[in-house]
Parts: C-alpha cells; structure tokens; sequence
C-alpha cells in the first residue's frame, strides 16, 4: 500500500505521519527545502522517520494514480524525475494569499500578508517603517504582530468587513480562539479600524502614501483620506491551490475540494486535506490531515481528531461568513488599473473582452490574454472573473472555479527535462 | 429569411457572417461560450504549405485571399510570417511537394539550407533541404472568430451562447429554450457535428481526433517563421488511430513558442498524456537545439473534426430540407473559414459558387450515416 501526500504544511505533515503509523509506505511530497509550510516558516518540521521525504520537489503532472515529480530547485538545469505509483493519494497543497487589486497595488513596497509574514518571520526583515496592513479576515492580525515584532510601526489595521459576523454563531468558535482573538485585540486594537481599506497606493518607483477609504457595507466608498507610508501589506484571505485536485478530476463544490468526513474527494483513491478543503487555519489542517492520511492507508479512524475536525468546520464555515468579498471593490478600480501582472491587461481591457462576449474562461483569457503570462493566472484570474462576471451583468456567463485551476503542467519544466523523460516512467 | 447558425465557432462565425452579410437573418446558437471549443484550442493556422494539390488547397487559396477584408480594421494578430518547411532527411519528397504545390498556384521557393539557417538562426543544422512559404499566415483564432461574429452583429444578427440543439422538424429548431422558428439550419459544430447531426436526424460521419499544443515562457524573438518537419504532410493526411505527431514549432505575438503537434483519435478523451508531450518536446529539440532549456509554462489539448476522406463537409443534407453542413475542417478550421462561409453562403442563397463545391458535397461515401 502506497501513500503519496502532496504537501509538507500542518496537513500534509499529519496526514503523513497518520498513513505511516497506519503501516502504509509513505512519500511526502514538498516544494520547500525543509517541511513545515507556510505556517512553520522559519520552524522547520521533522516528519516520522518511516516517511519518505521529498524535498524540494513538485507533482507537475498526474496521469491518474501515476504522479510525475520533479525534484531539485525550480531554476537548477540539474533537476532529477520520478514517476510515484500511488495507491492513494492525500492532496495537502494548501492556499496562497488572496488579492483584490486596486490602484496602485503593483507598485514596490505593496506587499501580499502572506510575503510580508513570510519575511518577517523567516528572515526577520520589516517589509517597511511606516505600515498599513489591509484586507479582510483575522490573518491580517498575526500578520501585524509579525510586523511589530521586527520593528515596523503598522499605522492601521483596516479590515473592510466588521467580523461581527461571530456573534450570530456562538458555537462556532472554541474558548481558545476566543482567547487568541482577545489577545490580539488588547495588543493590536488601537490600529483596527473596521469597515475601512486602502483603497489606492500611490508613488513614482515605490509607494509614499496610501488613500484610506471608509466603506458601506457592499465596500463601495463612503469617504477617504491619505496616508504617508513607505510600505503596504494587503490579504483578503485565501485561495485554495487546486490545479493538482483539478488535474485528477476532483469535483470542486463553492471553490474547495468536495470531500467527506474522512477527507475522501470524488475520485476513488484521492483524498484532500487542510485549506483545499476550506479555510480555516493549521489546527483545522492538521486534524484533516490525521483523518485522511488514515483514510488514505486504510487504517482505524481517529476519532479524536474527527472530532476536531467536525468543530473546525463549524469555525471555518464561520470565518467564510464573517469576512466575505464584496463586490464593491470594483468601484476602486480605474481603466489604467493593473489587473494582470505579467501580461499587463487592465481593467479596460477585461471590459473590452466582456464586449466582444467572451464569457467563458478560455476565451476570456484569449481574448484578453489574462492569466497567460508566468503566474497562469494564480494571482489575478479570480479576481478578474470575479469582474467579468460582473460586467457581463444580465449576460450568460460560463466561468467555472475548475477552469480557473485548469494547469495539466501544474509547474513548468524545461523542455529538455520532458523530452528525456524514461520510457518506463511513461 | 432565417437562418440559424449551430456552433459559434470559426466556421460557425464565417457562416453567419457571409449569411447576414447576404441578406439573411442569422441566429447564432452555440451550447456553450462563444469561440470557446475547437477555435479556442488551436494555433491560428493560415496555410497553404502544408496542403497537396485539389479541392482543399482551392479553398485554401481562396480563403487566403478573403481574410482580410472580412476582418478589416480589427485587430485579429494577424502575421503573415510566412512557412518554412525543413527536411532532416532525404529531400527528394519535399522537392517533390513543392514543386507540384507550384503547380498549383502556391508560391513554394526552394531555399538551400543555409538560406534556411539565415531566416531561422537557432534551427538545427541538420537541415537538408528547405521550402519557404510567403502566402503562410496566423491569426489569433479566438479574437478572429470575434470578428466574424461582431459582423454578424453589428447587422442586426443574434448570438445565443448557452443554448443546446436537440432537434429539428418543420416548426424550426428545438433547443434547450425553446423552438426557433426559421427557414434554414447550419450544422457547424466542429468535432460535435457527428452528435449533432443525429439529434438533428440526418447523421454525418464527423469525429474528433485529439491534438495537444505545448507553450513555452515568453522568450525575445527566437522562433520567426511557421517552422516544420517536413513529416507534417503524411501525418495530416493519415487516419490512422495511433499517436502521431510532426515538429510544428513557431512563436505568438506575446514572445510564447507554441510546440504542436500531436494527432489521436481517442473520442473526447481529455486527460493528458505525458507520453503525447514527450514526443512533442522530443521533435522540437531536435528540430531548435536552443529550445532544450526554454520552460513550459503550460499544454493544451483540443479536438478536430474530421471525416473519413479527410476533406470539409460543405453543403445540403440531402435527407432533411433546409438542413446544412459546414464542418470537418480537421486542423484547417481558421485557415478554411473565410472560403467555407462563402460558399456555404452561395449555395444556401442560389448564387454562383466561387469554387466547385462537388468535392465538399454531403452525400459523399462514408459521409452519410444511416439515420
């Protein structure tokens, strides 16, 4: 019985551990050099021994049980291969930072939470003196502390909801996470400001000074002001990495893998765990991953940490409800703003192509050539649905989220690499 | 009088466009996004390179020429680069290509290798002899079917994404919402024509055959010509069921190389297989030493329609009155269009066809399927 497990962060470490101790032969596949993800960073985790451990290496393709690896790091022309038969397969890929762009949000100095945490705590650098950090959902307030904690003063934590979405759902969070929450709140409350955003960054070659909104509760803008900052920090949350899920044919159900209790998804043999599934933090993770790398080794279920896990979903599902999208944030946006990075398509061009009716996910991205540049469409696509869609107001619309994940190489290799390729790992 | 378009696609589009542009009342129906199957999967092929004397290069040829003024100002990329077709091997095939393509009235000129080495400096220098062909072009097939259909459009046409065929009788064409009366139906659906075709009740023999497309990370120009293998010509006329594929290589207006291409027949099978981009990456190698380091950024796959014979359906059925077909274009689709609409106008209105139609005509053998 062979277990492949797709990611070294809380989810996948457990779900390793759990198939291992399950007697299952264990490969844990991570793209990082050391294990841990993104929420270790700079904590580096061990696994049990009985695992194997693939560093620096990446799943690029799955022919249904059969995933091709590559290891070794992503620009080194001395990477090695190698086809993993897989009895089953735990999916542990995790989440990268969510972003709704806004004026201004590539220039120098604007960050991604998720980098700004990334430096601050692997590398113990402030990604500025003078900080506003923004976005929605409580990650923003670790991410602040971090910020602190080498040195930045954070001017503002703007959050665009209120996150009184809890109080409705009393159950939902454990005294624990009331208690880090209250924490947070006696730390960092004199910079919370709800219902506000940066709304615009503003600089020649870096920012210098950001455009504070106060916002309605769709996110439309009640009224602003500047502030003089020479660093940006923004998070709206997280978006799942599901080209992997995609690639073996996983139904998705509201942007995350559809799973069972015991993590199983719709394809027979696959299972997912952690913020694939949901977001809701490394704890909820980490049971998810003890329950399907059981699963997945056809061992006893551990009922301790279902129990963890039906809770945590109580919590997640609170936290999605607590912090939504609103569809205001478009109303930020100017002809000239940015939406796609790497191939420079603005929000004029998004609505050129809504004209020419190109209302499907191929042919939006053809017709206005968003996401096709090096990112494919991790960082922008969703967003630039997201105004499409809106766009296209009473028009049929096709977009799907599996299209948006739709990567058969789900990280690029070089042409060398795929052409010497062994007979037998085909 | 009304007609109504299956499939808007680029034949589906081209149609439309030569209907309305006719006089007609045009609807456009397609069960999913506009331009979003076969034409959204493709290079943007405009060739007369790669095709043997007969009806497929007259039509060729003609579509060549009526490109540009259906699309006018708008800007479909379109880069007349021109082919260049290399053989590594015996050049005596190739020579004789070319010289009965002359024949034929394609501008087909013999360069000598070094000549080719000179138009594309990072080729292999293993080349034994080369054709250039100036009348090649591409165009970005997606934002070229959105021509078409903006034509169709602006004269008063309507485009209907979403909505499925599922029959056809005298009260007009049943859909998914409801029955669109009209006096004229277009079946245009590419690889999907063969399903079509038998919920409108007069089965055609169309089936898809599988091609994957590799693209690489935006590089400065490398790549300046439509490029290929000179075994592109047998692949193309080949219906065997087995993997086949033949060096294409050539860059897009964003600075991506796009690496075709692969033929399968293997029904609408969408999962990808490694073993059909290892050939594909393979045969470029070879084919552009330089590329060996270059990155994939990503691969596609989409299907094309194809008959047994190999060439276009053009024409009534004649089992069902008012019913046409325009489709089995295989990977010629975009080149073909311009022509096909034409002539698919011409005969549906009464008017003189530009070209013989007798090759493209429906009741063929192996065409018509028992209903």
């Amino acid at each position: 019985m062979k277990v492949v497990v797709i990611g070294g962060g809380p989810a996948g470490l457990a779900a390793a551990r759990a198939a291992a101790g399950a007697g299952a032969d264990t490969v844990l596949v991570d793209s990082e050099p050391t294990l841990g993800g993104q929420f270790h960073r700079g904590d580096p985790q061990r696994v049990d021994p009985r695992v194997r451990h693939l560093a620096n290496s990446t799943v690029w393709a799955v022919e249904g049980m059969r995933l091709h690896v590559r290891t070794g790091p992503a620009d080194s022309p001395s990477r090695t291969g190698e086809t993993l038969n897989a009895d089953a397969v735990v999916l542990a890929t995790g989440a990268h930072d969510r972003v709704v762009p806004f004026p201004g949000w590539d220039l120098p100095g604007v960050y991604t939470a998720g980098a700004a945490q990334a430096l601050a705590k692997g590398q113990k650098i402030a990604i500025g003196h003078r900080v506003v950090v923004s976005g929605t959902g409580p990650f923003l307030l670790p991410v602040a502390e971090s910020l602190k904690a080498v040195g930045a003063e954070v001017l503002r934590i703007c959050d665009a909801n209120t996150g009184l979405g809890w109080l409705g759902r009393p159950r939902a969070a454990s005294p624990a996470k009331l208690a880090e929450l209250l924490g947070y709140a006696v730390r960092l409350g004199a910079a919370w400001r709800p219902r506000t955003a940066v709304v615009a960054a503003h600089g020649e070659d870096r920012v210098n000074a950001v455009t504070v909104a106060k916002l309605n509760p769709d996110w439309t803008i009640r009224s602003q002001e500047r502030v003089a900052v020479d660093a940006v920090c923004v998070g709206h949350g997280f978006t799942p990495r599901l080209e992997l899920a995609v690639a073996a044919g996983c139904v998705l159900t509201d942007g995350f893998v559809q799973v069972d209790h015991t993590g199983a998804t719709s394809v027979p043999g696959w299972y997912a765990a952690g913020e694939v599934t949901g977001i809701g933090g490394a704890d909820l993770a980490a049971a998810e991953g003890e329950v399907a790398g059981a699963a997945a080794a056809r061992g006893a279920c551990p009922t301790k940490a279902l129990a963890k896990v039906r809770s945590g979903r109580r919590f997640a599902a609170a936290l999605a409800d607590a912090h939504p999208i609103r569809p205001g944030w478009h109303t930020w946006l100017t002809d000239n703003t940015l939406i796609c990075r790497c191939e420079e398509v603005t929000y004029k061009d998004l609505r050129a192509a809504v004209d020419l009716e190109a209302s499907g996910t191929r042919t939006f991205k053809l017709t206005s050539r968003i996401g096709l540049g090096l990112c494919q469409g991790r960082t922008c696509a969703r967003a630039a649905v997201d105004i499409a869609t809106a766009l296209s107001g009473d028009r049929r619309t096709f977009f799907t989220p599996a299209d948006l994940q739709r990567r058969p190489i789900a990280t690029p290799l070089r042409l060398a690499e795929l052409a010497s390729l062994p007979e037998e790992d085909l | 009088m009304d007609v109504v378009v299956v499939g808007a696609g680029v034949i589906g589009a081209a149609c439309a466009d030569a209907l309305s542009a006719a006089g007609l009342r045009v609807t456009v129906l397609d069960r999913g996004p506009l331009a979003s199957g076969t034409s959204a999967a493709g290079e943007g092929n405009i060739l007369v390179s790669d095709k043997e004397p007969g009806p497929e290069l007259d039509l060729a040829l003609s579509s060549l020429s009526r490109w540009p003024a259906l699309v006018g100002d708008t800007d479909i990329e379109w880069d007349p680069k021109g082919g260049l077709v290399v053989a590594t091997g015996d050049p005596a095939p190739l020579a004789h290509f070319a010289a009965v393509q002359r024949e034929a009235g394609v501008d087909a000129r013999w360069i000598t290798p070094a000549e080719a080495l000179e138009r594309e400096p990072h080729l292999t220098t293993r080349v034994t002899a080369a054709v250039h062909y100036p009348q090649d072009a591409q165009v970005q097939p997606v934002l070229a079917a959105q021509a078409l259909l903006s034509n169709v459009r602006r004269r008063g046409g309507v485009l209907r994404p979403g909505v499925t065929v599922v029959g056809l009788d005298a009260r007009g064409v049943h859909t998914s919402e409801g029955v669109i009366a009209c006096d004229h139906v277009v079946n245009a659906c590419g690889p999907w024509s063969g399903e079509v075709s038998r919920a409108l009740g007069a089965p055609i023999a169309i089936a898809p055959r599988r091609g994957m497309v590799l693209v690489t990370a935006p590089l400065p120009p490398t790549v300046h010509h439509k490029v290929y293998d000179a075994d592109y010509v047998g692949a193309v006329a080949s219906g065997d069921a087995d993997l086949q594929t033949s060096t294409v290589v050539e860059s897009t207006a964003a600075g991506t190389i796009l690496i075709g291409s692969s033929r399968e027949r293997v029904g609408f099978d969408e999962s990808i297989r490694i073993r059909v981009l290892r050939e594909l990456a393979r045969k470029a190698v070879a084919l552009f030493p330089s590329l060996a380091d270059v990155p994939v950024m990503r691969a596609y796959g989409g299907f094309r329609p194809y008959a047994p014979d190999h060439l276009p359906v053009i024409g009534a059925d004649p089992r069902v009155p008012g019913l046409w077909h325009a489709t089995g274009h295989e990977g010629a689709g975009i080149g073909l269009a311009a022509a096909t609409g034409a002539l698919l106008a011409e005969l549906l209105t009464g008017a003189t066809p530009h070209l013989d139609p007798t090759p493209f005509r429906v009741d063929r053998p192996g065409v018509l399927e028992c209903a």
